[in-house]
């Protein structure tokens, strides 16, 4: 369900594009979510091998860095990775918390917002934020409009890539190729209301463990997101490898993106406009002939003066 | 014989803009312009369609940068060949006050100005502003050679800041390009060199004086060195003979 490889008629956002997208079948269409419940991960990366596997996608085989990050962050052919940190408890304890990192698919989502080429970012009805890579102008614009960093260009073609809910499989009724790898039920999928009362369900068995923290990631700053976590410290999420507390797309994107631009297409009309009607009431700006006359004589004044000059010559 | 034209017509007028001006200024126009087409498709999608002029939208976003540094280069040498004009004078802020005589084309009631008027030394002015930061602003988001090395909140800051700069010179240009259009003999000037002694008088009658001062010291000049020069033939005549086989 990319773009226009089949037409799903239920875009109810599009990026760079201000008249309504074929939505008529965004009834009854219900908003999916994936649940990703970091207690419950072993750190296996058998999903980051399914997204490839899926996805067709073959990164380079990088080097061991001393760590288990493998690749060490996103890349165009890796649209998910496994962040592994090892935090210290205020106990002294060490806790391996494991994080799966991909698009979060935010309700509203910063990419779809700084997008200058129309069509190239759509929202479906289900919630997928999508990258429709024929549209891709390959600008970044995206990059800077995603408050969790995740999309990231091709060096080979120049275009935006990251994880798309594999929503090709999420349109004919399957769930994304991570959540069928997962060993462990940690990535779990369904609707968005779901996954909220299943993640309600493991904060509070996580609660009954002692993690009286425990709680559902789904920030509100961004409207929510179809992808959630449930974490053992919600308060900080910050631990979790870097992962936003309170995102929201930047003031400067909106300062860049909001109202501002239309007002000011406005006004550069406005002022083309200004001068041709100034053109037509102030008429053009002439040199009068007086002016030539004046010029006139002071020329004729001056040519007297070179002759007298040549009379007195020796 | 027929009778003589007037001397103020059949004057060949003052050199304004030397060929060199008149081109570096022509290159920068064309590649401004240019850099507006193919930068308001990405300020908004109302004039996406522009990108048509460019072969589609990629090549648009690749283009356009290079337009940038071209422009740049340019702007770089004109502004520092019209640094000296465009300081701005107590009588241009008197010129700006009565901008409303400007306006309504009173300007018998306008100071005498230098060879820029103090509309033309704002532009100057909001340009040497405006194109260092649009081209520093452009490096920074530049796709795939910078900004993949630059700090995100640096890489938003730029890309807001070049699309209110961008706004602020787009809305100059027009200005400038409206008064090339308004005051007549203006454009002939970029376009020729030359503007007649009347125009130079009525639009900038301090330029004009300092231009005709220049003139009669010449003469007078050019008068003193023939007469040297008439002397020296004299007294040298071997200087006329033909050189020796």
């Amino acid at each position: 369900m990319r773009g226009e490889q089949i037409n799903s008629q239920n875009i109810i956002a599009r990026s760079a594009t201000s008249v309504p997208s074929p939505q008529r079948r965004s009834g009854g269409v219900e908003t999916v979510t994936k649940l990703i419940d970091v207690s419950r991960c072993i750190g296996c990366k058998a999903c980051q091998v399914a997204c490839s596997e899926w996805n067709d996608l073959r990164d380079e085989v990088g080097t061991c860095v001393g760590e288990y990050d493998n690749p060490t962050d996103l890349t165009p052919d890796s649209w998910q990775v496994m962040r592994f940190n090892e935090h210290e408890n205020e106990q002294g304890n060490l806790e391996w918390l494991i994080r799966k990192d991909n698009c979060m698919h935010c309700a509203e989502p910063g990419c779809l917002e700084a997008c200058p080429a129309p069509g190239a970012i759509v929202q479906y009805a289900n919630g997928i934020v999508d990258f429709n890579s024929e549209h891709c102008i390959g600008c970044g614009y995206c990059v800077a409009g995603c408050p969790f960093d995740v999309p990231r260009i091709s060096k080979k073609d120049s275009k935006a890539y990251k994880c798309t809910l594999c929503s090709d499989r999420v349109s004919h009724g399957l769930e994304p190729a991570c959540v069928k790898s997962c060993p462990t039920g940690s990535i779990m999928f369904g609707t968005k209301e779901d996954m909220l009362d299943l993640a309600e369900t493991r904060t509070d068995f996580l609660k009954g463990r002692g993690f009286e923290n425990a709680g559902i990631y789904d920030p509100q700053g961004v409207g929510g997101t179809h992808v959630i976590y449930v974490l053992q410290h919600a308060d900080k999420p910050e631990i979790y490898s870097g992962l936003p507390k309170d995102p929201r797309i930047s003031p400067l994107v909106e300062g860049w993106k909001g109202i501002p631009k239309p007002l000011a297409s406005v006004a550069i009309g406005l002022a083309a406009f200004a001068g041709f009607f100034h053109y037509l009431a102030a008429g053009p700006k002439e040199t009068p002939e007086e002016e030539d006359e004046e010029v006139e004589k002071e020329m004729r004044a001056d040519e007297e003066r070179d002759q007298e000059l040549e009379e007195k010559r020796p | 014989m027929s009778e003589p034209k007037p001397r103020a017509k059949s004057d060949p007028g003052i050199l304004r803009y030397d060929a060199f001006s008149r081109i570096n200024h022509w290159l920068i126009a064309i590649s401004f312009v240019m850099l507006v087409l193919s930068g308001l498709p990405f300020f908004h999608p109302f004039f996406w369609s522009l990108t048509g002029l460019f072969g589609g939208p990629t090549m648009t976003r690749i283009l356009h940068p290079y337009i940038g540094l071209f422009m740049a280069l340019f702007f770089a040498i004109m502004a520092i060949r019209f640094f000296k004009v465009s300081l701005i004078k107590r009588h241009d802020i008197q010129w700006l006050k009565q901008i409303k005589d400007v306006l309504s084309n009173h300007d018998e009631r306008l100071p005498p100005v230098g060879k820029n008027n103090a509309g033309q030394k704002l532009v100057y002015w909001i340009m040497v502003l405006c194109v260092p930061l649009l081209l520093v602003t452009g490096l920074l988001i530049w796709q795939p050679y910078f900004a993949d090395a630059v700090p995100i909140t640096l890489r938003r800051l730029a890309a807001m800041g070049h699309a209110y700069l961008a706004f602020l010179a787009i809305i100059t240009l027009i200005i400038h390009i409206y008064s090339g259009i308004w005051v007549k003999g203006s454009f002939t000037a970029m376009i020729r060199g030359r503007v007649s002694k009347p125009w130079a008088k009525h639009h900038h009658d301090l330029w004009y004086e300092e231009e005709m001062d220049k003139e009669r010291r010449g003469k007078e000049h050019r008068g003193k060195e023939y007469r040297e020069h008439e002397m020296s033939n004299q007294q040298h005549p071997s200087m006329t003979r033909e050189e020796p086989k």
